[in-house]
């Protein structure tokens, strides 16, 4: 068996929408290790978010459609499962922390009853068992006097301690894989700085996987150990963390990069990326990104680039690095 | 007169939570210190930064100095005559010299009006068109200004990107030939792309009509690229004030420190993220007397409890409310 923990394969997701088909996912292929810490970058609209809830298999059918490829999780394909299996893995051996707490988390149950419904009908804990459990998990995620807090509603936190809710409730069944659609979004710098802190401190002491999935590359320049790079669907760059930020190959990890106000200099214009981002409806053909590119080619309108290593570990999808 | 276009002095916005004849009976209710006696001043031509978390009172700020809330202190000067006075006609003139630009540019479109219903409207207030033709003819330019092809005068906001929208926002605010514009958080929900070229659109404007800005954000590197000043506002004081490189490269404040400390660089050979300060965003309700601050902070003394510090110039143009200096 490989080390991998999870691997997707030429995984393509659309939606059947009523003005027309949506491919949000276009063959994407990656792999996330034991222990990794895995960052998928990109703008809205790239499909980062699709990527995240179809490992989760929460991609409603109709109207969305797995039109190819798979996902393996531990050696076994996801799609193969029978929807009680799925729900047993849910929360046991992969777990979700979503970018806004509050429409994630339900807000006419006490924080306490949420957390404690996973660990009974996952776990099979009882009343008691689980609500000693709620509170030892609230008190990992450093919400002050969580004996207290069980009763509180959604209402009565603020972001940052409802993100920590959050992370504990995923953390509960203690799973082997945690996914992070933009955990630090909604929150301030100061609270951004407190939450990621957390989520590596657990990472560590679980030794789980994690998907971290955001649009702000400070945070991946941190956060993780290897970084995928997504624009309109496709997965146009993939490598390790310090090879992208020293050694960027595509021309959108390049301007993305460039785009970035810096905190250390100031510089009277950014160097933006030019244009705007396609409709996802109506995609340019050939490579997704060649009408904003500085260097398209002729090639750029007709095929998409496919995936190549660049150097070791270092992939990258662009017509470029043919010449 | 004073070197400052547009000038707060002690501006103040308390608002009275459980306002109800019961609790006023009871003398239980609270006051909600928004902004809480803040002065800064922005000269022509200037942008000034002004940044800090959710709920520090910088858009309550920005609301006071268009007289979009009233405020419940201070003085409001424009070119030294303070708006604060001004009767409603007086007002309606001013407003001709300060726009504002908002953070969602998706509410902030109506979305049954065209673009050029849109930006016709501020030029019929104004009364700055006389007829149909000039409206369009200014309504072209101005999509031009802001980089918007001319195609697109009779379309509806949902037929644009989130950029696209902010751009058609800007050119709004612009419509009326303003000297000053307050953005609230203008570029923060755009893509990083998208962010940058916004970003370079507010500095062009600046050079070709000579504008004025105060700009609000909560990122600090925005702030850092647009600013020439940055005033760093927490939980409705501003505890330091200073030129951009000053603030950025030498912070006095805690808070300062903290901030900048907390902000993940994309850069993963600088050191990552740490947060110096420890719990939470103090609230503004009713806060104790002393710095506000004082909770959190690691230098925190006796006397931070009690006295809440005023600005103090340590250096030229540089001022700081900490007595831990």
């Amino acid at each position: 068996m490989s080390d991998n923990v999870l691997d997707i394969e030429n995984l393509t997701v659309r939606f059947h929408l009523k003005r027309g088909h949506l491919t949000a996912i276009d063959g994407l292929t990656f792999s996330v290790k034991h222990g990794e810490t895995f960052g998928l970058v990109g703008e809205s609209g790239s499909g980062k978010s699709v990527t995240a809830r179809s490992i989760m298999r929460l991609i409603p059918t109709p109207p969305g459609e797995i039109v190819s490829g798979r996902i393996m999780f531990n050696g076994e394909d996801i799609y193969e499962k029978t929807n009680d299996e799925m729900r047993a893995m849910r929360g046991k051996e992969v777990a979700m922390v979503f970018q806004e707490p509050m429409s994630a988390l339900n807000p006419v149950f006490t924080v306490g009853s949420q957390i404690s419904d996973a660990l009974r009908t996952n776990m099979g804990m009882s009343k008691s068992e689980a609500n000693d459990r709620v509170v030892e998990l609230l008190q990992l995620v450093g919400i002050p006097s969580p004996g207290s807090r069980l009763d509180s509603y959604v209402h009565e936190f603020s972001g940052g301690m409802r993100q920590r809710v959050m992370l504990a409730m995923a953390l509960s069944c203690d799973p082997t894989f945690l996914i992070a659609d933009e955990p630090t979004t909604a929150l301030d710098v100061t609270i951004q700085a407190v939450i990621l802190d957390l989520i590596r401190s657990m990472i560590e002491r679980f030794n789980m996987s994690l998907i971290f999935i955001t649009h702000n590359l400070g945070v991946v320049a941190h956060a993780c150990d290897t970084i995928g790079v997504m624009y309109a669907s496709h997965l146009v760059e993939l490598g390790s963390t310090k090879e992208i930020f020293a050694n960027p190959q595509h021309p959108y990890t390049v301007g993305l990069l460039n785009s970035i106000p810096r905190l250390d200099t100031q510089t009277k214009f950014l160097t933006p990326i030019k244009g705007l981002v396609c409709n996802m409806m109506d995609p340019p053909t050939g490579c997704k990104f060649h009408p904003r590119c500085d260097h398209a080619m002729d090639i750029c309108h007709q095929e998409i680039p496919k995936m190549k290593e660049l150097a070791p570990g270092h992939f990258g999808a662009c017509h470029l690095h043919d010449l | 007169m004073s070197e400052y276009l547009l000038e707060a002095r002690n501006l103040t916005k308390h608002f009275m939570l459980d306002s109800d004849i019961v609790s006023r009976l009871a003398g239980k209710t609270r006051t909600l210190k928004a902004v809480d006696g803040i002065n800064f001043g922005v000269r022509a031509g200037e942008t000034l930064g002004l940044v800090g978390e959710s709920g520090c009172g910088k858009s309550t700020t920005a609301r006071l100095v268009t007289r979009l809330v009233e405020p419940t202190a201070g003085e409001v000067l424009l070119r030294g005559e303070n708006l604060l006075n001004f009767d409603r006609k007086q007002m309606q003139k001013t407003r001709k010299s300060i726009q504002m630009v908002f953070q969602d540019p998706y509410s902030s479109l109506n979305p049954r009006k065209t673009i050029m219903q849109i930006l016709s409207r501020p030029l019929e207030v104004h009364k700055l068109a006389n007829n149909w033709i000039e409206k369009r003819k200014r309504v072209l330019e101005l999509l031009n200004l802001v980089g918007l092809g001319e195609e697109h005068v009779d379309r509806y906001p949902h037929e644009f990107s989130g950029g696209q929208r902010q751009r058609i926002a800007i050119a709004r605010a612009l419509a009326v030939d303003p000297e000053i514009i307050i953005g609230d958080e203008p570029v923060s929900a755009l893509d990083v792309s998208i962010q940058a070229q916004v970003l370079n659109l507010f500095r062009e404007l600046q050079e070709k009509l000579s504008l004025t800005y105060i700009f609000i954000a909560h990122d600090l590197s925005v702030i850092r690229h647009i600013s020439n000043r940055v005033a760093v506002m927490y939980v409705g004081k501003i505890v330091e004030t200073g030129n951009v490189a000053d603030i950025f490269n030498q912070p006095k404040h805690p808070y300062t420190k903290a901030l900048l400390d907390a902000v993940p660089e994309a850069d993963p050979t600088v050191p990552p993220p740490v947060l110096t300060l420890k719990g939470e965003v103090a609230t503004p309700i009713d806060p104790p007397p002393g710095c506000r601050l004082c909770s959190r902070c690691p230098k925190v003394t006796d006397i931070c409890n009690k006295v809440s510090p005023e600005l103090v110039e340590t250096s030229p143009e540089h001022f700081v409310a900490c007595h831990n200096l």
